[in-house]
């Protein structure tokens, strides 16, 4: 469904990826793991077609992004959903509206219909009684959500979520894992999930793959980055599984 | 002997030495064309894409469909909000001229012809320049400094993901809104400004009320009022254009979009007072 081959990015001389190469099969979740400022949310920015390659390629349900037509770009977003690390909202509208917004843009559904899909997506984020709320008037933990039912909404074939939960107290933290687990079982979306939180996101994904200084140093099974001997898997896997909150060690 | 080899060795020392200096200029001076060069590929570059910007938005202003409900909602922001700003500053700028205007012609017996000052210098030049000036201060900042924050907070990206053109949302309703609202507010801050000059000139000084209107009247065309709209109409693109652009374009984080602010309001600024010559001298 998703392959990227031998992804090449630089900004202003400095090499973010160097050579990445991974795929993603149709319904699966891949983990994509590694330190910060190593390119995990460039790479997730390629495949969503908002940047153009150095080098390399991304194709995604067999169709290369850098050489689609505006059309076919727009027709291929439209199977997108994108969970941005900082939500994304727009300000200026409510949790309801944020919402509801790529229904009114993208369909021709009433607005009945949109009412009764957006209230229906905001309680499974358990966001009924906020709808009415600005993105100011609301926590961290749930803009996350309000971005997720804007990502889910229509109903995406493809889910790409940049730092779900960075940056959450450990309870939202499993709330928002629960709730991706939730949702793609729902609608069996193919998906790539940049995160920190190992232990925490492990139990969802299919496949990980881990990014270290531009390039995929490992790629797998959770059960084998976890039995992984590599030093640098190793170190940041086990730095991290004893730095995890304890609301997650239960 | 002695004196032979140490006048060859310090020779040899300034010839190294003239050279070390030659290289060292020849450095310098290709350093410094290099970076002129770049500047100027980086200038040509940052015009090309500004060219480019308004092309796009031109395109998708005439190509369906257009948001009409974000388009009301600019008119409504740009126009209408700026209607207390400009009621202020057309009145005072009337009063001014109707005052300093009647000082200067007194001097010359010809008093009489202050009307036609007045609603020539607004109509012509200060109408659609102080207006532009004044939407640029109150609306331009603000439109840049939103469509900055969008860029930044990666609302931008969000509207690419859903597969809608940020154009359409953000750039051709301003775009539009300044084609819209500019020769409005250009209008009131004529009639408010011939009417701050009457004030001063007919009530306070005692110019009569008929020669003040009545001349006006005369030396006053169709074309005065239509240049002055021309004029207006293309304020409006360059305002809307350079504050949709610098917003579009901004820089990282909150001085990224502080300094893209400033740059929209001082550019714009300068633009409308360039842009005001050519058109007077095409226009006049």
């Amino acid at each position: 469904m998703i392959r990227v081959e031998n992804l090449h990015k630089s900004f202003n001389g400095f090499q973010v990826l160097r050579g990445v190469s991974f795929e993603v099969v149709k319904g699966e979740i891949l983990a994509l793991i590694g330190q910060s400022g190593f390119g995990k949310s460039v790479l997730l920015k390629h495949v969503a077609g908002l940047m153009q390659p150095d080098s390399g390629r991304v194709v995604v349900d067999g169709q290369d992004m850098c050489c689609l037509s505006n059309k076919d770009l727009v027709r291929l977003r439209n199977r997108f959903g994108f969970l941005f690390q900082g939500g994304a909202l727009f300000d200026s509208m409510t949790v309801f509206d944020n919402v509801a917004f790529p229904l009114r843009e993208k369909t021709i559904l009433g607005e009945d219909i949109i009412r009764r899909k957006v209230l229906s997506e905001l309680e499974q984020v358990g966001l009924i009684g906020s709808e009415r709320k600005y993105p100011a008037e609301i926590s961290g933990g749930m803009i996350k959500r309000t971005a997720l039912a804007r990502a889910l909404v229509t109903d995406p074939e493809i889910m790409l979520f940049d730092e779900p939960t960075t940056g959450l107290d450990p309870i939202t933290v499993k709330t928002i894992v629960s709730l991706i687990a939730a949702c793609h079982q729902r609608l069996t979306f193919t998906g790539i999930v940049v995160t920190h939180k190992i232990p925490a996101i492990f139990a969802i994904v299919d496949k990980v793959a881990m990014l270290h200084e531009g390039t995929i140093v490992i790629a797998g099974t959770p059960q084998d980055i976890l039995a992984s001997d590599e030093p640098i898997v190793r170190q940041f896997v086990h730095v991290h599984e004893s730095s995890q909150e304890p609301g997650c060690q239960t | 002997m002695v004196t032979h080899i140490l006048g060859t060795s310090v020779k040899n020392k300034n010839n190294e030495f003239r050279q070390t200096l030659t290289g060292f200029l020849g450095y310098y001076v290709a350093e410094r064309i290099r970076s002129i060069g770049a500047a100027a590929i980086y200038g040509v570059v940052r015009l090309g894409r500004m060219g480019l910007f308004l092309l796009k938005a031109v395109f998708y202003a005439f190509t369906p469909p257009l948001k009409f409900a974000r388009l009301v909602k600019q008119v409504w922001f740009i126009g209408f909000q700026s209607t207390l700003v400009i009621l202020l500053t057309g009145a005072f700028t009337g009063m001014v001229l109707g005052l300093q205007g009647f000082y200067t012609l007194t001097r010359f017996g010809s008093e009489a012809f202050l009307g036609p000052m007045v609603a020539l210098a607004l109509i012509r030049e200060l109408g659609p320049v102080i207006s532009a000036l004044m939407v640029t201060g109150r609306a331009g900042s603000a439109i840049t400094a939103e469509i900055g924050i969008m860029r930044i907070s990666e609302q931008i990206d969000a509207l690419e993901l859903m597969g809608l053109n940020p154009y359409r949302y953000l750039i051709v309703p301003n775009l539009l809104a300044g084609i819209v609202a500019l020769p409005l507010l250009t209008a009131i801050f004529n009639v408010v400004g011939i009417f701050g000059g009457y004030l001063v000139g007919v009530k306070l000084l005692g110019v009569g009320s008929g020669t003040y209107l009545g001349e006006m009247a005369n030396y006053v065309d169709m074309s005065d009022i239509a240049g002055g709209i021309y004029k207006s109409i293309s304020f409006g693109v360059l305002i809307t254009w350079v504050c949709c652009y610098k917003g579009f374009y901004t820089g990282f984080g909150a001085e990224g979009v502080s300094r893209a602010t400033t740059q929209a309001v001082v550019l714009s600024s300068v633009l409308v007072l360039v842009w005001d010559y050519f058109m007077t001298s095409a226009l006049f």
